[in-house]
């Protein structure tokens, strides 16, 4: 076979091989993102085929919309914890599974039946977010019949006449829900955490022992630069979840797609939806979707920058 | 912190540790009572989660087990009615036919996802040709952004196709939307493949498609049983894009909800109603699968997850 005719059979190959796929994931992913911008320039209200360019109409009003900063200030919140916590938790669960066992030959070696501890932690991963919804709505019962309560109330923390509201207290409720996602999310992280750390060098750790290093030390000094990696990953991953939050409280809290008590678990997506479904207002729901594009991609680079570190090679 | 500081071992002592033979219990008196300590204390805090994991699971599979004035009394309270009555009536209520629709479409569009996603990772990972980074680029970006930023004009797209409330059309759009992570995924993996076998392939006057579908796809197994457990469950637990796109149209259109958004039709359902063990053991008939697909292949899914995340 001559070297050209192989060439001209390649690129047929390769446009054969990729023309579907790419077809599928611009009709569905990538021209419904650029349509966003366009039609947040616009009053359409999803109705009707027709609509006008209004400029930056939707934008200012946005910037008035007291349930829209509302929600973007419980974005923000989420976007500290949610991010925070999950990670804390995950490292020092990934420690304790991978270094918290007695010290052997090895140096530093995992708990016994910390493969158990993985499949367990991991567990909450596979279920939906409808599945916990519906497990945490039970959870929260603002009745005795919830778990939360049922315990508090035999502990005799919570007067059974008066259980707490979980889901319906205006400054519980976004806390309650951020409880959902770090108990979702740990594991995953433990997973991740747990691998970056079995992939040090066994050495390194018994170099770290030898020179009189404490686990403490150790994990500040040796565990924690070299899986800084992904601990930024994490980082940005979980910062993305939390500008979403979507499943979750509209299923979990009050009114029209969540968000009560009273807008006070409200955010941007919640918004979002009800202005697009409820009150037929798509134009200013796109609107809604650019301003979310930007702080994602905004809160991506600035995660990212302000992590960075040198990269360690190992 | 007292268990951490008591870890702390001058060097002679670490040493000493180390030219004992293996890790086993009770070696040596000192070094063997420092890690007890700790041992405890790591199992402390990590059996305190695993029961926080375990616990409202276990709880909420009993409350299938309940009456509904049990359910509503105390949480504490132990099943009284061993009988899977509730089981049975959550299957009637559409736990059922929301299973069915949810397997209608996997059955097409994790099938459906592989392969295009693995073709177009295989072009993109092993043939260069102008323009290959700015495609493959392309198609992992789409991870980056939640799905619902481009959700209006994706349910108007989807209308105009007259896709709305169909399985094809959720089948599309699922396989779209699973494509950047698919790619991805099977980018890296078609890169380790050796290139001798390729080579061998082409000398024996195999054509290029024939290559990939009899030579590297097989080759490729590992790699494609992640993505796809990782798809499936993906997939299976998307409520977004079911609750915007399968809602019926008109009053004589049929409905055809998925398993998650069923879920939360009958929690609505059975708030109206007071019967919250149908509810229970609805999302306990929901939960199990998952169980059982996860704890057959979690192997995998954790190998998966690694090699994925840390390139």
């Amino acid at each position: 076979m001559s070297q050209v005719a192989q060439g001209k059979g390649r690129a047929g190959f390769i446009a054969g091989f990729l023309i579907l796929p790419l077809a599928l994931y611009l009709t569905f992913v990538i021209w419904p993102y650029v349509q966003t911008f366009g039609y947040s320039f616009t009053n359409w209200s999803g109705q009707s085929p027709t609509f006008d360019f209004v400029g930056l109409d939707n934008y200012s009003a946005l910037m008035k919309d007291e349930v829209f900063r509302g929600a973007l200030w419980h974005n923000l919140l989420l976007l500290v914890f949610v991010p925070t916590i999950t990670i804390l938790l995950a490292l020092f669960f990934a420690f304790m599974v991978n270094a918290g066992g007695r010290s052997g030959a090895g140096g530093v070696r995992g708990v016994r039946g910390s493969s158990v501890y993985k499949i367990v932690y991991f567990f909450p991963q596979v279920l939906s977010l409808a599945i916990l919804a519906v497990l945490f709505g039970a959870v929260y019962r603002s009745d005795e019949g919830g778990l939360l309560n049922g315990f508090l109330t035999k502990l005799g923390l919570v007067d059974p006449a008066h259980p707490v509201e979980w889901l319906n207290q205006p400054n519980l409720v976004l806390w309650c829900l951020l409880l959902v996602v770090v108990w979702h999310g740990v594991g995953f992280y433990l997973v991740l955490f747990s691998a970056a750390m079995q992939s040090v060098p066994k050495d390194i750790y018994e170099a770290a022992l030898l020179d009189g290093a404490g686990r403490a030390q150790t994990f500040l000094r040796v565990t924690l630069p070299l899986l800084w990696d992904s601990v930024q990953t994490s980082a940005v991953y979980l910062g993305i979840a939390a500008m979403d939050m979507f499943v979750l409280v509209s299923t979990m809290t009050s009114g029209q797609f969540g968000g009560g008590p009273d807008h006070h678990s409200e955010v941007m997506a919640t918004v979002l939806m009800r202005n697009f479904l409820y009150f037929g207002k798509s134009g200013y729901a796109c609107a809604m979707g650019v301003v979310m594009l930007v702080l994602t991609m905004v809160l991506s680079v600035v995660t990212l920058r302000a992590t960075r570190r040198e990269r360690i090679e190992f | 912190m007292t268990a951490e500081s008591t870890v702390i071992k001058a060097p002679g002592e670490a040493s000493a540790e180390r030219s004992g033979t293996g890790g086993r219990p009770g070696q040596g008196a000192k070094s063997g009572s420092d890690g007890m300590v700790l041992n405890v204390f790591s199992h402390g805090f990590l059996a305190v989660w695993a029961i926080l994991i375990v616990l409202p699971l276990i709880w909420l599979a009993l409350g299938s087990f309940k009456t509904d004035a049990q359910i509503g009394g105390s949480a504490l309270s132990w099943p009284s009615n061993w009988h899977f009555d509730a089981f049975s009536r959550a299957w009637d209520k559409g736990i059922g036919d929301y299973f069915a629709h949810t397997l209608i479409v996997m059955v097409f569009s994790v099938p459906l996802t592989m392969l295009l996603g693995s073709m177009a990772a295989y072009v993109l990972a092993r043939y260069p040709f102008p323009g290959n980074r700015l495609f493959y680029y392309f198609f992992v970006s789409g991870a980056m952004f939640p799905v619902f930023l481009a959700l209006v004009p994706l349910f108007f797209m989807v209308k105009r196709l007259d896709m709305l409330n169909t399985y094809q059309g959720l089948i599309l759009v699922y396989v779209a939307y699973s494509m950047p992570f698919t790619v991805f995924f099977m980018h890296s993996f078609f890169r380790t493949l050796p290139t001798a076998v390729y080579e061998a392939a082409v000398i024996d006057g195999a054509s290029d498609t024939r290559i990939f579908f009899q030579v590297m796809l097989p080759m490729a197994k590992p790699g494609l049983i992640s993505v796809g457990i990782f798809n499936v469950l993906g997939q299976w637990n998307q409520y977004i894009l079911p609750s915007v796109l399968m809602q019926p149209q008109t009053g004589s259109d049929p409905e055809r909800y998925m398993l998650t958004q069923g879920l939360i039709q009958l929690q609505y359902q059975m708030g109206y109603e007071t019967d919250l063990p149908v509810l229970f053991a609805g999302v306990t008939i929901a939960m199990i699968p998952m169980l059982v697909v996860y704890l057959s292949f979690q192997r995998q899914i954790q190998a998966g997850l690694t090699s994925a995340t840390l390139k």
